[in-house]
């Protein structure tokens, strides 16, 4: 076949000299490269008790956000289940009743969200959807866990500790 | 035979059939610290202080899983290789001179559980029977992987026996004796064998490293070919053995290749220790030498597994029939050569 460009570099494989076909001196080469290793500071990061630092837009476990008064924000509009691409997202929404005025910000409000941590890909579109600033991904790495079903986090997980009144 | 040699002898076999366990036992944990620290890694470090019952839980593990005998297998033989590969291991221990003898008041007790005239060639002997294991093993399997694992390990052990073989009739030209403790007490004041027999010494290594199936000959059980190899069927404890009996191995050679080489436990300025130390403590500073001899050998064996890379079939038998073995017939013509003309003029 013609060459379809001019840089072209024809390799011949050279015989090996004799310092090369008795093996020992590159083997010693090899030897000294792993033993300066040795005495290299290691890449490990032990995990739990030190813990590597994140970007600036890193993206971490969700949560679900208040606002001044300490109401919840998110109003059940489903935005975030609609363009989280990998479904992990559902709800039931509920109608605030006049007494819990002060717990839900909107009239309309999540009574169940659930996250399922095994589907979800961290890709941050539910944040972005979000018209109410509701669902944040600023938490820590999610945690590992033995069953699936624990995966699952509810607003007992998601939803930000209530402000403590000064 | 009065009674005390044979409480003598006991307790030696005792302490050192333990030690081989335990030293065996550290050295699972050593090559996966080794091999950490040479990949800028840290290794186990979760099990005890940095880790240190690691071996403790690997082996633990080893005995709760469950034990599976394959249906097809040769079911007596597939439960006699596990125990051959780690009797034949753990033997070759008995006429290494692990110290010179202890006089404890008048009652000099050697540090060797026997001293019998063919020492090297009894190492010998047990070298080339630890392949029975493998081969057992393999073979009643009923497995094709292992099957051809260990038609490889036997044919691999035959062809470096020669040249190792080849390399211990220099030294014994050298040393005009097959006693494991003359060859170390001739070595006494940096008479080593290694300033006598460097390419001997390097052709022993390399088939040392070939004999116990240590990187880069660990054809026997290369992955990317024959999954485990001749232990590809085993579970639980048997594959325990066969793990075992691959660093019992790698213990042994390293304690041969120190005595026969290295003096064994001589060590420079060992007559001034003797003055000074008494006939107690003087002979054990010896075997604490001649185990951190053993030491750099194991670690030398974890480091250049952790260097190069497996060679290929072709490459192995190329380099055990046309390099080495030549090699090593040089090395005996000369050495012979050479005596001949000291011993003339
Ligand atoms: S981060 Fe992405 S995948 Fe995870 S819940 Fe939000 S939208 Fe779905
Ligand atoms: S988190 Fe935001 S997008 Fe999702 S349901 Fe609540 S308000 Fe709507």
């Amino acid at each position: 076949m013609e060459p379809l460009t001019s840089k072209k570099k024809v390799l011949i494989q050279k015989p090996l000299t004799f310092a090369e076909r008795i093996y020992l001196p590159a083997l010693g080469k090899g030897l000294a490269i792993t033993i300066s290793h040795f005495f290299k500071k290691e890449a490990t990061i032990r995990y739990p008790e030190v813990q590597r630092e994140m970007s600036i837009n890193w993206r971490g476990m969700h949560s679900l956000k208040r606002d001044e008064d300490g109401k919840e924000r998110c109003t059940a509009c489903g935005l975030c289940a609609l363009s989280c691409p990998a479904e992990a997202i559902t709800m039931i929404a509920a109608e605030r009743k006049p007494e819990e005025k002060d717990l839900y910000r909107e009239e309309k409000y999540a009574s169940v969200y659930e996250i399922n941590m095994l589907r979800c890909i961290f890709c941050g579109l539910c944040e972005e959807a979000c018209p109410k600033e509701a669902i944040y991904l600023d938490g820590p790495i999610v945690p590992s866990d033995y069953l699936r079903k624990d995966f699952i986090y509810g607003k007992d997980k998601l939803v930000e500790q209530p402000l403590v009144k000064k | 035979m009065d009674i005390s040699f044979v409480i003598e002898k006991f307790i030696l076999v005792v302490i050192l059939f333990g030690l081989s366990l335990v030293i065996a036992m550290y050295s699972t944990y050593a090559e996966r610290k080794v091999a950490a620290f040479l990949q800028d890694r840290l290794g186990p470090d979760r099990a005890g202080p940095a880790g240190m019952f690691q071996p403790l839980a690997d082996g633990l593990k080893m005995f709760m899983k469950e034990e599976i005998i394959p249906t097809d297998s040769n079911k007596w033989l597939f439960m006699v290789g596990p125990g051959l590969a780690m009797l034949t291991a753990c033997i070759g221990t008995a006429v290494i001179p692990w110290g010179s003898p202890i006089n404890v008041g008048g009652r000099i007790i050697p540090l060797q559980v026997t001293d019998i005239n063919v020492g090297v060639l009894y190492i010998f002997g047990v070298v080339s029977l630890s392949v029975y294991g493998v081969m057992i093993g393999g073979w009643a399997s009923n497995n094709k992987y292992s099957l051809l694992s260990a038609i490889r390990a036997a044919s691999q052990n035959i062809s470096y026996e020669v040249a190792m073989g080849l390399s211990i009739i220099a030294l014994l030209l050298v040393t005009n004796t097959l006693s494991l403790k003359e060859i170390v007490e001739n070595q006494h004041g940096w008479h080593w064998n290694v300033l006598y027999q460097p390419l001997g010494f390097i052709l022993f290594i390399v088939c040392a490293f070939a004999e116990t199936n240590r990187a880069p000959f660990d054809l026997p059980e290369c992955e990317t070919e024959l999954i485990g190899g001749y232990h590809t069927e085993y579970s639980s404890m048997k594959l325990g053995f066969y793990l075992f009996a691959e660093y019992i191995n790698m213990f042994v050679s390293s304690a041969v290749m120190s005595t026969l080489y290295f003096g064994g436990y001589n060590y420079p300025g060992m007559d001034w220790v003797l003055i000074y130390t008494g006939p107690v403590i003087a002979p054990l500073i010896g075997t604490a030498v001649l185990f951190a001899k053993i030491f750099a050998f194991i670690f030398f064996f974890m480091w250049v597994r952790w260097t190069i890379p497996r060679f290929r079939y072709d490459q192995l038998m190329h380099l055990g029939w046309k390099i080495l073995m030549p090699l090593a017939i040089a090395n005996v013509i000369i050495t012979g050569l050479v005596i001949a003309i000291v011993e003339k003029f």
